[in-house]
């Protein structure tokens, strides 16, 4: 089963902005790119050249703001009451 | 919001909602904010509670408390490539059910530890982040969220893991990759009856399973499986740090575990309902953050108080009786009206005088310890192949147990470098 697949049975309740932003000029010099692997929701995927960021699936389990090496993260929990929303936790 | 609190407790988890109950049973005017929609959205766990905190702060918890399951068998299991090798441990059940594991899941439980907060007198607060502390001259005086200012005596930090406000108060320089472990978890649905049929379980029974070996590619940490009443959450725990050199992702490793035959059998027919992902501390002593300064506590996983032995992983326990602890010395610093560093230090007394702070000392060596990656890849495979060699019948004479054990040990691990690692894990568990 596909990560995607899986989050699309969680219930969210989506914000309309970024609780997370991504600094993309400092990913340029990013070799390792931690964020790709780290990231369980992958909301961090691996493009031809460049990592595309997208905050909706996020599990806001704060490993990005942990592993970037860059400090490339501008990291926050969504607004009170948006986000995941568990049912089962 | 003019009105003045004796307490605001920032999150609705184990630790804050323990806090926040023990203050306002004592009379204290207390305000609890939690940023999901419902104490326990935001929270995922494995997991079971153990010990006897629950039932020292609700007395009736067994009838009141949305609890799946007892734990009455727990199996640990070493996974190979090859196979499995497997402890299975299930006293003689009989009488009421002892205080080792109530199987919980926390968007119900958290709601209703929250409710409990409510019926003791606390303004819970739900949706509500915390976005900042006020600070007045070194000294915490409340939060603040959005424009809106709240002041208090005291603030309690139950924020988790991610500790965001004990860093932004300067109790916590930031955390390494290498003292975090990341939990990715599926509920999968099943019915009731096939769960007791397939776990040999019956009524409220349940089962804790841990696993460790293969299924983490190498990476410290394990697999676990528990039973829900009519679901089993299926996960993996790994070190972040090493997971990401390691260029892995949890989640693939968690659908190479479900592969696994042991796992595979077991889930069979279910149906996925959640997903969830939530890191744990588990750099032990080392990784702790001051406890405490003028106005402010921290408590739970805030203050990394997790106990991960490789055998067992408490940390809700250790949540609530850190919590109870910081109710505590509010509670008698309001008595003195003195909210001072020097007043607060009691917190640490405490701690050390109940099970958290002594836990965290006489297992400060494992978090190091459990970084031996041989625990995850080689061992579990030594003991499948002395096991393999012992039972297997070629025909041909046979050796005794001993010498095949020696033989095997010999050519994968060593003796000195097994009496080594033998020396340093008494220290472990
Ligand atoms: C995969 C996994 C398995 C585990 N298994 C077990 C187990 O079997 N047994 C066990 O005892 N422990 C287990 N644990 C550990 C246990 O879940 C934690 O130790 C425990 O939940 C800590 O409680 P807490 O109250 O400190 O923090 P949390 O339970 O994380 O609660 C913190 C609360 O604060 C809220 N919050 C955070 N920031 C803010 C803010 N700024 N404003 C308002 N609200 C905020 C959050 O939404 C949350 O509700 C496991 C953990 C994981 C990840
Ligand atoms: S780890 Fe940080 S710097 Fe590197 S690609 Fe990801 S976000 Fe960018
Ligand atoms: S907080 Fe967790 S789930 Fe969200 S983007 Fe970061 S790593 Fe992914």
């Amino acid at each position: 089963m596909k990560v995607e697949e899986k989050l699309a049975l969680n219930k969210y309740a989506p914000a309309t902005q970024a609780h997370i932003t991504v600094n993309k000029g400092l990913c340029a010099d990013c070799d390792l790119r931690p964020c790709v692997y780290g990231c369980p929701a992958d909301c961090f995927i691996l493009k031809e050249d460049h990592v595309s960021f997208s905050y909706e699936g996020c599990l806001e389990c704060g490993s990005c703001r942990i592993i970037c090496p860059k400090g490339a993260l501008q990291w926050a929990y969504p607004q009170g009451g948006f986000g995941i929303c568990l049912q089962y936790g | 919001m003019t009105e003045k609190f004796d307490a605001i407790v920032v999150g609705g988890g184990p630790a804050g909602c323990a806090s926040a109950c023990v203050m306002a049973k004592s009379g204290l005017n207390v305000l609890l904010f939690e940023r999901g929609q419902y104490a326990g959205a935001k929270n995922m766990w494995g997991g079971a509670f153990f010990g006897p905190q629950l039932k020292e702060l609700f007395p009736n918890f067994r009838e009141e408390a949305p609890v799946e399951r007892f734990v009455t068998r727990h199996t640990f299991s070493f996974l190979t490539k090859k196979g499995s090798t497997t402890l299975d441990f299930k006293p003689a059940f009989s009488g009421p059910p002892s205080d080792n594991g109530f199987i919980v899941m926390r968007a119900k439980f958290d709601k209703w530890l929250a409710k409990k907060v409510e019926q003791a007198g606390a303004i819970v607060v739900t949706s509500m982040l915390v976005d900042d502390l006020l600070l007045d001259g070194g000294r915490v005086t409340g939060v603040r969220i959005g424009k809106e200012e709240f002041s208090s005596d005291a603030v309690i930090l139950a924020e988790g893991v991610n500790g965001i406000l004990a860093q932004k108060a300067g109790l916590c320089s930031g955390v390494s990759a290498d003292n975090m472990k990341q939990g990715v978890k599926e509920v999968i649905a099943l019915p009731k009856q096939t769960i007791e049929d397939r776990f040999n379980v019956n009524g409220s029974e349940g089962a804790a399973m841990e696993f460790v070996g293969s299924c983490t590619r190498g990476v410290p940490g394990g697999g676990f499986l528990y039973t829900n009443k009519e679901s089993l959450s299926v996960g993996i725990v790994v070190e972040l740090g090493a997971l990401v050199k390691n260029r892995l992702k949890a989640s693939d490793l968690l659908e190479e575990f479900k592969e696994y035959p042991d796992v595979a059998r077991l889930i069979r027919g279910g149906k996925t309902v959640e997903y969830s992902a939530h890191l744990i501390p588990t750099g032990g002593l080392k990784m702790m953050p001051k406890l405490f300064s003028a106005g402010v506590l921290v408590a739970g996983d805030a203050a990394a108080l997790v106990l991960g032995t490789g055998l067992i992983l408490e940390g809700a326990n250790f949540a609530m009786a850190s919590g109870v602890a910081a109710a505590e010395t509010v509670i008698t610093a309001k008595k003195k009206n003195d909210f001072s560093e020097t007043a607060l230090r009691d917190y640490e007394r405490l701690l050390r005088e109940g099970f958290v702070l002594r836990d965290m000392h006489t297992f400060k060596e494992t978090p190091r310890l459990l970084k031996n990656t041989r625990i995850y890849d080689l061992y579990p495979e030594v003991v499948f192949e002395v096991l393999e060699n012992i039972l297997e019948n070629d025909g041909k004479p046979r050796t005794k147990a001993y010498k095949i054990a020696g033989k095997v040990i010999k050519t994968r691990v060593g003796f000195a470098r097994l009496l080594s690692d033998l020396w340093a894990m008494r220290k472990m568990t």
